[in-house]
């Protein structure tokens, strides 16, 4: 070895600034146990796939291979086949939205969507304003493009209106440009609150006004439990929104097809950078798709969804009711997720260890911040686990929960110092837990 | 080509200890070596049906590669023994010993091998005695800089270095956060090093020391899985008379708790070339970013053979026992 030393990897200096944070973390090596099966996982957004009968898929798998294999199984469009574009308007139409299937641009999965819209968008130093919390996946795009994501504050009824005011203000003041305001409106990723329709209306005038666009993600609007979603930002704004959707949620997130609805200016640029990142989208999953649209009936699949969803969103919140009846969570109406308050003291990723060693796994709540937030909070995911394992996984946290502030009372009388919550990189679990 | 008499070798990773993602790594490292030197291994993921796999197809080998908790207490090692699979690395009762930090120093620093003065502290004794007056008699004691973790544990998990006496508690809580006892040490300035010690038959031979310098503060997870993060020297930058005491240090603590096979031992070596021992490893890391394999490489070994030795060494060991 020479005098030099080695450091294992001879390109260190040379990847981009966007890399920073692209590191193997301890808090990312803990999330490891959660696909033991002694371990229950309220980490994972996973989507309960089993409840698709594969039957439903396999008459449309053979026939794709059968009649349109030539095709299926090559090249396509940059833009996505016509077909699917239009089963695409089908979909969206049940949230009120209309439009022409031209405007539709096929992506692998939303994920890639949002890539692509933040990839035209973006410059380095750019601001996006975002929920707070918001999207995991979301917040590693905008720090890949180097975006200065400025979270604007949520309550019961969603984002708040006024807030996003203020936030449009001083970052204006300060001369920062703002590119777009991130959304997830229904059964939000990772608060499970639904932005009511007086404040979408509200926040598309501010958006509008302001001259901002916006970026409505909806993968869950479909997936409401008591009473169904309002209608999308875009079925009231056209030239203003940028809607990703998904099948992820409502049929499988395996395929990785998504699409944007974009203004056709929009969608030309989006078009072309498809075909930059990945000359066209997954033909095969669209064909299979279609035929899927086509033949079966999804609308009862997406039931199915919503029922199974339902038990496990009442069992999660009886179980909370049950074993941690002193915090306070949000009771969505759909989606996948509860957001769990802790009290001051604690910090959710100090506190992962522990919850490891009581073999439960969660999302600590900082994953959702660019801005060090998020100590305080924990998501939980309802979707994956059965609902007598969500019992037994809620326990298991009141125990960790319980331990961690025992340990926190021990030493309250010594000058335990609180934790700094300095603006820290996004540390991003692992893709089956987004 | 394979010139080994092993027909298998099962390589157990995973595991559900914090150090699961590492182990996962090092299971994988070792399966690629021991395949690369034309060996007929299998990967497993210990769970409810391995000891009833394990008495059923009766593999030549055992390699524990689980780090953390059940793969390096001894517990999975004494299953082995009673299972009457011969296995890689240290006995159950050895690796008792080492896993325990405390033990272990005080172990090793009863054979002559200098290590940090330290206090262990269980959770229990801050609640019964109240953590204002347990600290400060332990600062007045033990005044910083120093080193807290848990007592047992690995890949510098709920690891701090405490410059400041008032980030104490703060360290305190996030090392109980892992374990319910605590060892507490004075840091030792100096050059940290660790020393890999292997035994494919000859007596335990102490490897090149590779010396270690994070890019960033100290060396903890993010610098030891993190290729780039940690620039390393092998053979450390040691004169001669440092170099074979840290060597003399490894090959001490390895003999002392019995340990066999393989192990790593973790020292600093202070300016007037004294190794202080800090813990030793009865499974050291096998992972792309570990120790062992660089000093193995360093040493002109090929990982593969080593491997294969160990293992055949293993089966020796169980014969003759």
């Amino acid at each position: 070895m020479t005098e030099q030393g080695t450091n294992l990897d001879p390109w260190y200096d040379s990847y981009a600034e966007r890399t920073a944070g692209l590191s193997a973390s301890e808090v990312r090596a803990l999330f490891a146990v959660a696909s033991r099966p002694e371990v229950v996982s309220l980490a994972g957004g996973m989507p309960f796939v089993s409840a698709l009968p594969p039957e439903l898929l396999s008459g449309s798998i053979d026939r794709v291979l059968s009649s349109n294999a030539a095709m299926a199984l090559q090249y396509g469009s940059g833009q996505g086949t016509p077909a699917i574009r239009e089963h695409i308007m089908q979909v969206m139409a049940m949230e009120g939205i209309r439009g022409s299937a031209d405007d539709v641009v096929v992506t692998t999965g939303s994920q890639q969507a949002l890539d692509l819209v933040t990839r035209l968008f973006v410059d380095p130093g750019d601001v996006v304003l975002a929920e707070s919390p918001s999207y995991v996946g979301a917040l590693g795009v905008f720090k890949a493009y180097q975006a200065d994501v400025q979270h604007v504050a949520m309550d019961d009824d969603g984002l708040v209106p006024e807030a996003l005011r203020e936030t449009i203000a001083r970052v204006r003041s300060r001369g920062g440009r703002i590119k777009f305001l991130y959304t997830i409106p229904n059964f939000h990723n990772p608060a499970g609150l639904t932005l009511t329709w007086a404040r979408r209306v509200e926040i598309l005038e501010i958006c509008r006004s302001e001259g901002i666009l916006v970026l409505e993600d909806n993968p869950y609007g479909l997936l409401s439990f008591d009473q169904p979603a309002p209608h999308a930002m875009r079925s009231i704004d056209d030239e203003g929104v940028i809607y990703l959707g998904s099948f992820s949620k409502t049929l499988a997130p395996g395929f990785r097809v998504g699409w944007a609805l974009a203004p056709h200016a929009i969608r030309e640029k989006l078009i072309l950078a498809n075909e930059s990142a990945t000359l066209a989208p997954n033909s095969f999953g669209q064909f299979v798709i279609t035929e899927y649209l086509d033949q079966a009936d999804w609308r009862g699949q997406i039931d199915t969804f919503r029922d199974l969803y339902r038990l496990r969103r009442d069992a999660m919140l009886s179980a909370l009711g049950e074993y941690l009846p002193s915090l306070s969570w949000t009771k969505p109406d759909g989606g996948f997720f509860v957001w769990l308050s802790l009290p001051d003291e604690l910090d959710s990723k100090a506190m992962l260890p522990r919850a490891v060693k009581e073999l439960v796994a969660y999302t600590p709540g900082t994953a959702f911040f660019a801005d060090g937030g998020g100590r305080q909070n924990i998501r939980l995911s309802f979707c994956y686990p059965t609902p007598e394992s969500i019992r037994t996984g809620v326990a298991r946290l009141a125990t960790v929960v319980n331990g961690e502030l025992d340990l926190l009372r021990t030493f309250s009388g010594a000058g335990l110092e609180r934790r700094s919550s300095a603006r820290q990189s996004v540390s991003t679990p692992p893709s089956n837990t987004v | 080509m394979n010139s080994s008499t092993l027909r298998t070798v099962t390589v157990l990773a995973g595991g559900i200890s914090h150090e699961r993602d590492v182990s996962l790594r090092s299971g994988r490292r070792v399966l690629d070596s021991l395949h690369a030197n034309g060996l007929t291994a299998e990967l497993r993921d210990p769970d409810a049906s391995l000891l009833g796999h394990l008495a059923e197809s009766r593999p030549d080998v055992v390699w524990p590669a689980l780090h953390g908790a059940s793969g390096e207490d001894g517990a999975l090692r004494g299953l082995l023994e009673a299972l009457d699979v011969p296995y890689v690395g240290s006995t159950a009762s050895a690796a008792r010993l080492a896993w325990d930090k405390p033990t272990a120093k005080e172990l090793v620093r009863r054979a002559g091998v200098r290590t940090p003065r330290s206090i262990t502290l269980s959770h229990d004794a801050f609640r019964e005695l109240g953590a204002a007056s347990v600290l400060a008699a332990l600062t007045e004691e033990h005044p910083v800089p120093l080193v807290v973790k848990p007592a047992r544990g690995g890949s510098a998990q709920g690891v701090t270095v405490v410059d400041d006496a008032g980030a104490l508690p703060r360290a305190m809580v996030d090392a109980y956060t892992y374990c319910d006892d605590v060892l507490v040490e004075q840091k030792i300035v100096g050059t940290e090093v660790a020393v890999g010690v292997i035994d494919t038959g000859d007596g335990p031979l102490a490897l090149p020391a590779v010396e270690i310098v994070p890019r960033h503060g100290v060396y903890g997870f993010e610098a030891r899985y993190n290729a780039g993060e940690t620039t390393f020297y092998t053979p450390a930058r040691l004169d001669a008379d440092a170099t074979q005491a840290a060597a003399r240090a490894a090959v001490v603590a390895h003999e002392t708790l019995g340990l066999r096979h393989l192990s790593r031992v973790d020292l600093i070596v202070d300016a007037a070339g004294t190794a202080w021992f800090l813990e030793v490893n009865v499974l050291p890391g096998l992972t792309e970013t570990s120790l062992v394999p660089m000093a193995l490489d360093a040493a002109g070994y090929e990982l593969g053979m080593v491997y294969a030795a160990l293992a055949e060494k293993a089966v020796r060991d169980h014969a003759a026992e």
